[in-house]
């Protein structure tokens, strides 16, 4: 099926965090999934997991620049979700693993390992995080996640100047450093 | 060069900040010291790492939003579930399974809290200052405003004796609330006022003096049960100086404050609560203690007379034990705590919005 250039662009987006173009792809997709996770025994919940984790893979691909879309975004997705649901359902081992099909599905087998790969990465690093403590976990965040500057930083969290509050950034990174690979080698 | 240093330098280099000429001597010194090198490989991948942690932790939070913002504007529903059958299939698959847990729970809530009458120190009341709050003359006070405010008419009789104020909080939308024990210390007749002013008649349904917790059930005509809760709770430990809040009503009106764990213990030890630095005046008593995520931890109960801004919450894990206990005992009482909160991730004041429909402010008739 051919791709217009408008979904094109959206799915480029998408790979820029384009708050505009996730709401698009939300309000476009997200019933289709939600029917078919909550016909298939899963709760609301479980629905948007699964949806926010499809929306993951394909803000991935998105930022690769070898990926080329070959299908609608809503068939990714639904493909996707699919694939995740059925994995969810069998490692729970809630029911017999066979789900109603809403819609055409393409091949994502790969692109969900890959995600996994990508995921264990994502939450070492979360583990990390979790143990290094106070100030540090809200210093690094405020800095690598909420990218506010050190002069910011300094102001809020109390330190003289920005070069202050630099180095106790550099000191946090070097035990979040050291706590990362201990997490890496057990993972 | 101290650790923190070279991480400054690295970092320098990795993300293209020097100039040609420190660039070129740091490559110099890269390729003489094996050990600097491997050091910069590793700080290499870890910086790497923590870039994309910070890029997915912001497209998250913009999904979080936008589904927030969706569910607002409803675009985004809950279905009506239509597979009751299914559910009850798997009921009475696992129908065994769940009779054996629940007995061996309910066995061991009930050890648990016949070993606690008889372990725990009697609470030095001295040194504590219970929340609860003076009404009658907020009463009063309201009675003259009523021309005003008559939109829903107090349910309370005039002329009852209108004594204390605390906060309580739904556990589950069947009407179940819960509250500080203390709160309703004398108490004749219950009522609890929602945020938009509307007195609902409840019925006590538990005190546990031991552990300051009180189940209420609302138990009016004019309740409308809310389809689910946006909070859940937790019975894991918080970790200190973890940000909590709360909400509560030591004025006439829903207040909002912050604070963080102080101490995984309460006064003199107490295990059964928890140590908060918040703001807290009489009236927040039987309010909710949330985390960042939205889950309620604790319910707030005392503060400690002699230190500003130290009180006390009793943990969530109560909550959990006094329910079970309940089910227990009697087989109405169908009480469901939900564990997962869907107000997780989203930002702090769309959650208290969410999160203060559910909170209800107590006023306790005495005669």
């Amino acid at each position: 099926m051919a791709i217009t250039e408008q979904e094109l662009g959206v799915f480029k987006a998408i790979g820029n965090n384009d708050k505009a173009a996730i709401e698009v792809v939300y309000k476009e997709n997200y019933s289709l999934i939600q029917h078919f996770v909550v016909n298939n025994n899963g709760t609301e919940d479980d629905a948007r997991d699964i949806f926010q984790e499809a929306m993951m893979v394909l803000y991935e691909k998105s930022r690769l620049p070898e990926f080329e879309l070959t299908c609608q975004i809503r068939t990714y997705l639904y493909s996707v979700c699919r694939r995740l649901w059925l994995k969810k359902l069998q490692h729970s081992r809630r029911i017999e693993t066979q789900v109603e099909n809403f819609d055409r599905i393409v091949q994502v087998e790969d692109d969900i390992e890959e995600h996994d790969k990508l995921n264990l990465q994502y939450q070492t690093m979360r583990t990390a995080m979790g143990k290094i403590g106070e100030p540090c976990k809200s210093l690094i965040e405020a800095f690598y996640v909420h990218r506010k500057n050190m002069l910011e930083i300094a102001g809020f969290f109390g330190y003289t100047n920005a070069d202050n509050a630099k180095n106790q950034k550099y000191k946090c990174l070097v035990r979040l450093k050291k706590l990362f690979f201990a997490q890496y080698k057990n993972a | 060069m101290e650790q923190f240093e070279l991480a400054e330098v690295v970092e320098r280099y990795l993300s293209g900040e020097m100039g040609p000429e420190e660039k070129h001597a740091f490559e110099e010194m890269r390729k003489n010291n094996p050990e600097l090198d491997q050091t910069v490989v590793e700080y290499h991948y870890f910086l790497e790492q923590m870039g994309r942690y910070g890029e997915i932790r912001r497209f998250k939070s913009n999904l979080y939003d936008t589904h927030h913002t969706l569910q607002e504007s409803g675009e985004i529903k809950d279905l009506e579930l239509t597979t009751g059958t299914r559910i009850i299939n798997m009921w009475n698959k696992y129908r065994r399974v769940v009779a054996v847990a629940a007995s061996i729970a309910g066995i061991t809530a009930l050890f648990i809290s016949g070993m606690m009458t008889i372990f725990t120190p009697k609470t030095p009341f001295r040194d504590i200052e219970e929340l609860r709050r003076k009404v009658s003359n907020l009463e009063k006070q309201s009675s003259n405003q009523s021309a005003e405010f008559n939109k829903f008419k107090t349910k309370i009789a005039p002329g009852s004796d209108v004594k204390f104020g605390g906060t309580s909080f739904m556990i589950d939308p069947k009407g179940y609330l819960v509250t500080s024990a203390h709160v309703l210390k004398g108490a004749k007749k219950v009522y609890v006022q929602s945020i938009l002013g509307e007195d609902f008649l409840a019925e006590i349904i538990h005190q546990d003096a031991n552990s300051d917790i009180a189940v209420i059930k609302i138990n009016d005509q004019d309740f409308e049960s809310p389809k689910q809760l946006p909070y859940g709770f937790t019975r894991l430990q918080t970790d200190l100086s973890e940000a909590v809040y709360t909400l509560g009503y030591p004025k006439d009106e829903i207040v909002y404050n912050e604070g963080y764990l102080s101490a995984r213990t309460g006064l003199e030890g107490d295990t059964m609560s928890c140590q908060i630095t918040i703001t807290a005046n009489p009236g927040n008593s039987g309010g909710p203690v949330f985390n960042k995520n939205g889950e309620v931890i604790g319910i707030l109960n005392a503060r400690q007379a002699s230190a500003n801004g130290v009180v006390f919450a009793t943990k969530s894990k109560n909550i959990f034990q006094l329910v079970e206990t309940l089910k227990e005992a009697d087989k109405d009482i169908n009480i469901k705590l939900r564990n997962t909160s869907s107000i997780r991730g989203i930002n702090r004041s769309h959650q208290v919005k969410k999160v203060q429909d559910h909170v209800y402010m107590v006023k306790v008739v005495l005669g």
